[in-house]
């Protein structure tokens, strides 16, 4: 051919200048160890991949980025009239909107992380089926973009605080905690339905509607003490209750969350994004295959 | 460079097989729903599934810096070997060992979003296929000056034409620089004049010092041009692994043939089939001239008729594909019994003899072979029953098509196809020059044009 001759445009750098991965392909899955480190290869994706989401999200559309503010204020509204003024349901002396709102910033969080996880396989197909890389980053991506959201709505709700005079204390420092638990349950939560969604997509509308029920069942726009005495246990077994009430109690000083109630919680947020990663990692080899 | 005086293994392949399980379309559940009442039913039935061995028993070593070629048929397990070694799915046994960076190209585009603009899917395309954000950013100019789009740069890429679509997309895959290259048909795509570049930037990246490259095709004088070595791969076994002359001839003669009984007979009876499971539906084949007369060939533009003698089949439920390719495997033309209404005259168990009949082909000059495949009912996933890979050779000879002494040859630049045309010359709305039809007898000139004439 015509190229032979001397030296290439462009030598490559990569070739011969570091030592070479040895990849080993051997039926069943990856070793954990070698998984890892192609994930470590790989983080760059996830962060090109969750630009693309976040840059596509709000193209074509007239009102742009500003829906980031706006849903939220939307559905804070909508929620705080039902339950608050209609139910008259209780919200421990707070100011119904912004009590309203400063559980939505985090059951939305968790929502969105679990919701867009669920779907991050399915709406990868062509990727999946053309291209190796573990698909525990297709999850991880959306992450990016619901913390983006995040911050958005944290700078609402922090004019919020101010212009209604709340002052939060040092449980402030906590928040991130409170997020990052409510974040690894969703991925968690999120990664296990993605995989199952494959073989059936049943599991796409099931997931809406699940964490559709889950705002109802966590104290999202009543506090905790609507709920009668005896039924507290019942409650609470909803991980993501406990997580709201620290939330708040973070931001607004609510009372604190019974430290049992959030030790569960904790460990079943855990122990989710432990067992979601692992579902999907185990079931990966099958995706290209099915999906 | 490292200059060891032997060159280390790249890429080993050791017993690579692989099973899909493929559940018949009418006993497979799409719903959990459905799942879990076809369980409830029979808690205790299993599955009639069907296992289908793309590829059995593969081994094959690839030294640092060399290309090989991969090549057979449609359904030979090329796809599922490279699919396997990009990692993007599991063998059922074996063990690969690549030594070094992969970057698989099995298709061009993967990931570009139409929403996104040219600049934004160069870096998203170039971050899938796995390079760092530098690489691309360094490689930037050439990827645009290769496909030549520089005013559309920030024009989201669903207002491209298909033609920049794919320029765009190939020239991010072509400045992919991992040591070992995996590359599937990407070739396959664009106009001529784009395929040659591409040829000639596969041809300098193949050549490019100690890059190892797998590149499956079916077009043999690029995989001759660009590999030294070819292995060829038939339902699912390496046939053949050498040099790559001699794998593209092993390959060109290779597949089920009938066997010619007399001018223009083949029989297919005792003919062993490829697809382990296939019924013998396939029994003959007769080539005749639209006359009726038995012939091995015809003249260019002459009809043909084909009598393929059957056992068991049942029209219009199976399906009869009947295809013509050149001699390396290229389809030059496929027609089926479901191309045109078939009106059932009496019902009958079966058919024995089922006649297509193409009043005029218009191929050039030189010599065709005929694939028949008989497909299981259109509902039920499409199953082939019976597949035969040249049923029959036929030769068409050169002819005055034109009437001019005029040669339509598939080997020059004429292409393969050719159709009837007339030509007229004008000056100031009068004709003054035209050709003659095919009969001898002029034309009259084409309406809509000038002056009566």
């Amino acid at each position: 051919m015509t190229g032979v001759g001397p030296a290439p445009l462009d030598p490559s750098p990569t070739v011969g200048t570091e030592p070479k991965p040895l990849t080993v392909i051997v039926p069943g899955s990856t070793a954990v160890g070698q998984y890892l480190r192609d994930l470590g290869h790989f983080r760059g994706l996830i962060w090109v991949l969750a630009v693309r989401d976040i840059k596509l999200r709000y193209r074509q559309t007239a009102l742009g980025a500003s829906w980031v503010v706006i849903q939220p204020l939307l559905s804070a509204g909508v929620l705080g009239f039902v339950f608050g003024k209609v139910a008259r349901l209780p919200t421990d002396g707070i100011p119904t909107f912004l009590f309203v709102f400063c559980g939505m910033v985090a059951f939305s969080c968790f929502t969105s992380a679990a919701g867009r996880a669920a779907g991050s396989l399915l709406g990868n197909t062509g990727l999946v089926s053309k291209i190796y890389f573990p698909r525990l980053v297709l999850p991880f991506s959306t992450a990016v973009s619901v913390l983006l959201d995040l911050l958005v709505s944290s700078c609402v709700l922090a004019v919020l605080l101010f212009t209604t005079g709340v002052t939060p204390g040092a449980g402030i420092l906590l928040l991130p905690v409170w997020l990052l638990l409510l974040l690894a349950l969703a991925q968690g939560f999120g990664a296990a339905a993605a995989s199952v969604s494959v073989r059936y997509r049943d599991v796409q509308q099931i997931v809406p509607v699940v964490l559709q029920l889950m705002l109802y069942a966590s104290p999202v726009a009543y506090s905790v003490r609507a709920i009668p005495a005896r039924y507290q246990d019942l409650y609470h077994l909803n991980p993501v209750a406990a997580l709201l009430e620290a939330f708040r109690w973070s931001v607004l000083g609510t009372p604190f969350p019974g430290s049992w109630y959030l030790a569960y919680s904790a460990t079943v947020c855990v122990a989710t994004f432990v067992v979601g990663a692992l579902v999907l990692e185990r079931m990966e080899k099958t995706f290209a295959d099915v999906i | 460079m490292p200059t060891s005086s032997e060159p280390a293994t790249a890429v080993s392949v050791r017993g690579l097989s692989k099973t899909y399980s493929i559940t018949p379309a009418h006993a497979r559940p799409i719903s959990i729903g459905e799942a879990i009442t076809a369980r409830l039913r029979r808690p205790l039935a299993r599955h009639p599934k069907e296992l289908f061995q793309a590829l059995t028993d593969v081994s094959l070593d690839v030294q640092e810096g060399e290309a090989v070629g991969i090549i057979g048929r449609n359904g030979a397990g090329k796809s599922t070997l490279l699919k396997i070694l990009s990692r993007i799915t599991t063998p059922t046994a074996g063990r690969v060992e690549i030594s070094g960076r992969v970057g698989s190209l099995l298709e061009v585009g993967t990931g570009f979003h139409p929403q996104l603009t040219g600049r934004e899917n160069i870096y998203l395309n170039g971050s899938i296929l796995g390079m760092k954000k530098k690489e691309i950013t360094s490689h930037f100019d050439s990827i645009v000056d290769f496909a030549e789009v520089h005013r559309f740069l920030d024009t989201p890429v669903k207002r491209y034409s298909s033609g920049m679509y794919v320029r765009l997309a190939f020239a991010v895959a072509a400045h992919l620089e991992p040591e070992i290259l995996i590359v599937d048909e990407v070739l396959a795509v664009g106009d001529a004049e784009f395929q040659k570049r591409c040829l000639g930037k596969m041809g300098e990246v193949t050549t490019q010092e100690g890059r190892t490259v797998l590149f499956v095709s079916h077009n043999m004088a690029a995989i001759e041009s660009f590999c030294a070595r070819a292995v060829y791969l038939s339902a699912g076994q390496l046939v053949s692994d050498g040099p790559t002359r001699a794998t593209i001839d092993r390959y060109l003669s290779d597949g089920t043939r009938g066997d010619r009984t007399a001018p223009g007979v083949w029989d297919f009876e005792d003919l062993e089939r490829t697809q382990p499971d296939a019924r013998k539906i396939l029994v003959g084949l007769e080539v005749r001239s639209t006359e009726g007369a038995l012939t091995d060939t015809i003249l260019m533009g002459q009809g043909l008729r084909l009598d393929i003698r059957t056992r068991g089949l049942h029209l219009p439920d199976d399906v009869v594909y009947v295809r013509i390719n050149t001699q390396s495997g290229v389809a030059m033309m496929s027609f089926e019994t479901v191309m045109k209404q078939l009106e059932v005259l009496r019902t009958v168990p079966d058919y024995d003899l089922v006649t297509m009949t193409i009043p005029g082909l218009q191929l050039a000059a030189g010599s065709y072979s005929i694939e028949l495949t008989v497909v299981e009912g259109r509902r039920s996933g499409r199953r082939a029953l019976d597949h035969i890979e040249r049923a029959a050779e036929i030769g068409i000879a050169e002819c005055d098509v034109y009437g001019s002494g005029y040669k339509v040859s598939p080997n020059g630049p004429c292409g393969v196809v050719f159709a009837d045309a007339h030509w007229e010359a004008w000056r100031d709305g009068s004709l003054v020059a035209r050709s003659f039809g095919s009969d001898g007898e002029r034309l009259r000139p084409a309406p809509g044009l000038g002056l009566s004439g």
